[in-house]
């Protein structure tokens, strides 16, 4: 039931409005609305009980394993976000003066040496909201390299095929054309087809190392020296950082803009799709164009904001102030909660739990994707023998998976990979949790074999069955409506 | 600090499955040459106990200051309720819902929340929102132009009267597609963007026409004519409003003859703590023959194969998971948590309480305004209608003002002389419903001393 259908005329929350209207305020009639918005009328203990209820129809990390490849589902610790509620910082308004802020901006400030140390980066900005926003940075800063040289013609960015969607769309965003460079058959980018590609139009390439196909890009060495000899530029998609933090740099592969998605790496909330926070990161020669504003210490040990007038060849801000304030904290929390040490030690567990669980799947007659190369923090498998012997997809077994109370893992992404499931299981979880994992594909696998309508009709066991997408798009249901205004806008 | 739950057993069994005798082996397809020694520049880990010695410290560095700034950013009573359930792990760990029968939760609420701004704003659809009000606005600027089927123009006018950093923020995110943005003036005495400056413009066509309801300066536009010029010029109207002001203002799918095509704001005043300025959570909604241009994520409801309502994320096929390069945008997340508050508020409040704080908010910066206006020098810098922001103009620099008066533990407002020099010395203000008269009396006492001891 929506909380608009629990509505009741005259109910009321009481306690949250100020006790009486004032006079209406001299508003032009004109200007003025004619009738009431129709928005729930409920008490204080159904708006409790309603979303408290709708909470309990949520998988998270909280609460379920969430195994889910390229979105690095670890947790996330309680103390960080605890700590960025402090009243200083929560209550801030945006336009309050820096020489007020110093605790604030000096958290900032350090953040961004922790990104600039990760990353191997020289500078970094935390302005982007998300991690396509720090993607689109990224690419405007190659378009506004490319174009204070007064080198105009580059409008081409190379993508690999099996790079994120959002990779396109974002240099779509910032007016290049995109080029598909293919993978070969070991998972590698296709070095021929790429220098192939590479000419006077290439602004640059934008690459994910490891890949999402869950392996290391062991030549990028030689495509960074490629795509430098073009003229181009090299942009790092930080996705998939958890899998190499303390063991490999992008600026020391060679790439000469990166992202982070600090809601994946530094394990701030995805808090069901946002906020997260993309921070980006440059070599020195692409710093003039970070987005704004960024932190910078000054002589005399105070923290100052740097605006157009600092850096007037910025590509810009992206966001009306800062940025995600509240997410930048919860990730400087979560550095210094790890150090130097544990930030160390995240990928070597986040690698560890993924080789295990896929030499597990493996043993137990499960197919990997690319058999023959080293697993990363993530792996494909690939159902397609399962989906031939017995008639059931890769949506079927995610489906199913959840009845086993494990959220699936990414499902059909990379587009390469025909019935493939890619399960990123990160360096949080317990053997324990990645054996009973192993358990819930084998026994859906049996189910497969002997009762396929098993998995095909999952789920079984959660608050709504298999849901109709295309249902959704056809009889497109965006907004419930009152019977009583169902005349006036329908 | 580890929240690594490996025992040494643990590790030594999962090597011997895998096959290889140490961790580090696992690293073997990374070229040697490229292999960090280790995190310098990076501090030791701290306790838990001691990093939040440290967070106490810093956070009591950041003095409170007595608030009468809106100017983007809007200080509001938010209810216990709506952070205690918006925080519970269930909502705050769960991720983008992808898998709609583990996630009925999370899209539910986002179901709900394009329900009420579709009812706010009576149009017919939303998303389930964008990062914040200013990139809204950008993105809603990109739709229009590929939305508007009359006219090839990619000119679009933009009143001066808009907050200044969205105007950056739109430059920043529309220029690279050949965006053009067109200026329009105000009128230096109602403070309002009249029609006529829209037609001083000098085009015939255009794709869009932004309407800001109420402007950067607090003023009330009149949407009705602004709505209906852009019809008239084939232009499609994009409404920026404040979702508080909705509780008492004509909603954009009733301006002029047609409506406003596209409305999009920041959805901050409805349960979201300032936060130094994020995060936010942007919202959008449109007319019906526009939803397949409309960006982000959006939830629709449908049925399970018992015939059972459910939610699901739908119209995916405009979406960069699935078009790519020729998606309607980059945006991949939302501010779910952000709208998760917004919701829970907004059913807390409802109409009645929504439109008591809108008007509880707007007697009380007529008051400040009635206060301030009150000391010599000080006088309102428009005459037009307002909502619950004013334009002070004063009789000493603004910025020096402002510095007295954080010395006094007060910030004062919002120095307008920074982006619009012709009304210097001047500032916006903003008394929410949590000032009281008392705080209201007390600024007005401290400017007076101030503005006395500069003459």
């Amino acid at each position: 039931m929506l909380i608009q259908e629990r509505s009741r005329p005259g109910r009321r929350a009481p306690a949250q409005a100020p006790l009486c209207a004032p006079e209406p305020p001299p508003i032009p009639e004109h200007l003025r609305r004619s009738s009431r918005p129709v928005l729930p009328e409920v008490s204080e203990l159904e708006v409790v009980r309603h979303y408290t209820g709708l909470s309990q129809k949520n998988f998270s990390i909280d609460t379920q394993f969430y195994p889910l490849g390229s979105c690095t589902m670890k947790y996330n610790p309680r103390a960080c976000h605890t700590l960025a509620m402090l009243p200083g910082f929560v209550d801030r308004h945006p336009l309050a003066p820096e020489d007020q802020g110093q605790g604030l901006s000096s958290c900032l400030y350090e953040l961004q040496e922790i990104l600039k140390a990760v990353t191997g980066m020289d500078a970094i900005s935390l302005a982007p909201a998300a991690g396509a926003q720090g993607e689109l940075a990224g690419v405007l800063m190659i378009r506004a390299y490319h174009h204070a040289r007064g080198d105009l013609e580059r409008t081409e960015i190379l993508i690999p095929d099996a790079a994120h969607g959002t990779n396109p769309a974002s240099a779509a965003m910032a007016g290049f054309e995109v080029r598909e460079i293919p993978t070969g058959p070991d998972g590698d980018v296709d070095l021929a087809a790429l220098r192939s590609a590479l000419g006077p139009k290439t602004a640059g390439i934008m690459l994910t190392n490891p890949s999402t196909l869950g392996v290391f890009e062991r030549k990028i060495q030689a495509i960074a020296e490629a795509i430098h000899a073009a003229g181009g530029l090299l942009y790092y998609d930080g996705a998939n950082l958890n899998g190499i933090l303390g063991q490999v740099r992008p600026g020391d592969m060679g790439f000469d803009i990166v992202h982070v998605n600090l809601h994946k790496t530094f394990a701030t909330p995805h808090g069901g799709g946002g906020p997260g926070a993309g921070p980006v990161g440059v070599a020195a020669h692409l710093a003039p164009y970070l987005p704004l504003p960024l932190v910078e210490r000054a002589a005399d040990g105070r923290y100052r904001w740097l605006t157009e007038s600092d850096r007037p060849q910025s590509i810009g801000r992206l966001t009306a102030f800062g940025g995600n304030i509240g997410v930048l904290l919860r990730a400087y929390v979560y550095a210094r909660l790890l150090g130097r040490e544990g930030l160390g030690r995240v990928a070597k567990f986040a690698v560890l739990n993924a080789n295990y669980l896929a030499a597990r799947l493996r043993a137990a007659g499960f197919t990997l994707a690319y058999p023959e190369r080293r697993v990363s923090h993530e792996f494909i498998l690939t159902l397609k023998p399962e989906a031939k012997a017995f008639g059931v997809s890769a949506m079927d077994i995610a489906k199913r998976l959840l009845d086993y109370g494990h959220h699936a893992p990414t499902t059909y992404f990379p587009l390469l990979v025909p019935e493939c499931l890619l399960i990123e299981p990160t360096e949080t979880e317990s053997k324990q949790t990645l054996d009973d994992f192993v358990e819930a594909m084998i026994a859906i696998r049996r189910e497969a074999e002997q009762d396929p309508e098993l998995p095909k009709n999952a789920p079984h066991h959660l608050p709504v069955r298999r849901l109709d997408e295309v249902h959704a798009a056809r009889h497109l249901d965006l907004a419930w409506r009152s019977k009583s205004s169902e005349g006036d806008h329908g | 600090m580890s929240f690594i739950p490996h025992t040494p057993e643990d590790i030594a069994e999962m090597l011997a499955v895998i096959g290889v005798s140490a961790i580090d082996t696992l690293f073997d397809e990374i070229p040697a040459d490229l292999r960090l020694k280790g995190l310098e520049n990076i501090p030791e880990a701290l306790s838990e106990l001691e990093v939040t010695r440290l967070m106490q410290a810093r956070a009591r560095l950041d003095r409170p200051l007595l608030n009468f700034v809106g100017a983007g950013a809007y200080e509001h009573h938010i209810p216990a309720v709506v952070w205690q359930i918006a925080g519970r792990g269930e909502f705050y760990s769960a991720y983008t819902p992808y898998q709609a029968e583990a996630s009925q939760g999370t899209l539910q609420v986002l179901y709900e929340f394009q329900s009420m701004m579709a009812a706010l704003t009576a149009l017919d659809a939303a998303n389930a929102s964008l990062y914040d009000g200013a990139s809204a606005l950008a993105e809603a600027v990109l739709m229009a132009v590929r939305a508007n089927r009359q006219t090839h123009s990619r000119q679009v006018l933009i009143p001066r009267a808009l907050h200044p950093a969205y105007r950056r923020v739109v430059r920043t995110l529309t220029a690279p597609q050949g965006i053009e943005l067109i200026e329009v003036p105000f009128a230096r005495q109602t403070g309002q963007t009249p029609v006529a400056a829209l037609a001083e413009a000098g085009i015939d066509e255009c794709a869009a026409v932004i309407i800001n309801q109420p402007n950067f300066f607090g003023v009330l536009e009149e949407v009705d004519a602004l709505t209906d010029w852009a019809h008239a010029h084939k232009a499609l109207a994009i409404a920026l409003v404040n979702p508080i002001a909705l509780a008492l203002l004509k909603p954009p799918g009733e301006w002029g003859a047609k409506g406003a095509d596209i409305a999009c704001g920041e959805a901050q005043p409805l349960g979201m703590p300032l936060s130094a300025g994020g995060p936010y959570a942007g919202f959008m909604c449109c007319k019906r023959e526009h939803v397949r241009q409309l960006p982000g994520r959006i939830v629709g409801r449908t049925i399970d194969r018992d015939g059972r309502t459910g939610f699901t994320l739908t119209l995916q096929a405009r979406e960069q998971h699935i078009r790519r390069g020729k998606a309607t945008s980059n945006i991949c997340t939302n501010q779910g948590l952000m709208l998760t508050a917004a919701t829970i508020h907004l059913a807390l409040l409802g109409a009645e309480g929504l439109e008591r704080v809108a008007a509880t908010c707007c007697a009380h910066t007529r008051l400040l305004a009635e206060r301030l206006s009150a000391i010599p020098g000080v006088k309102p810098c428009f005459s037009g209608p307002c909502f619950h922001e004013r334009a002070l103009s004063l009789p000493a620099p603004s910025a020096a003002v402002l510095k007295a008066l954080v010395a006094e533990g007060i910030l004062g407002g919002f120095d307008l002389a920074q982006d619009y020099p012709e009304l210097a010395p001047a500032l916006l203000v903003c008394a929410t419903e949590l000032r009281t008269a008392d705080e209201i009396a007390l600024y007005a006492e401290r400017l007076s001393a101030i503005l006395a001891s500069h003459r």
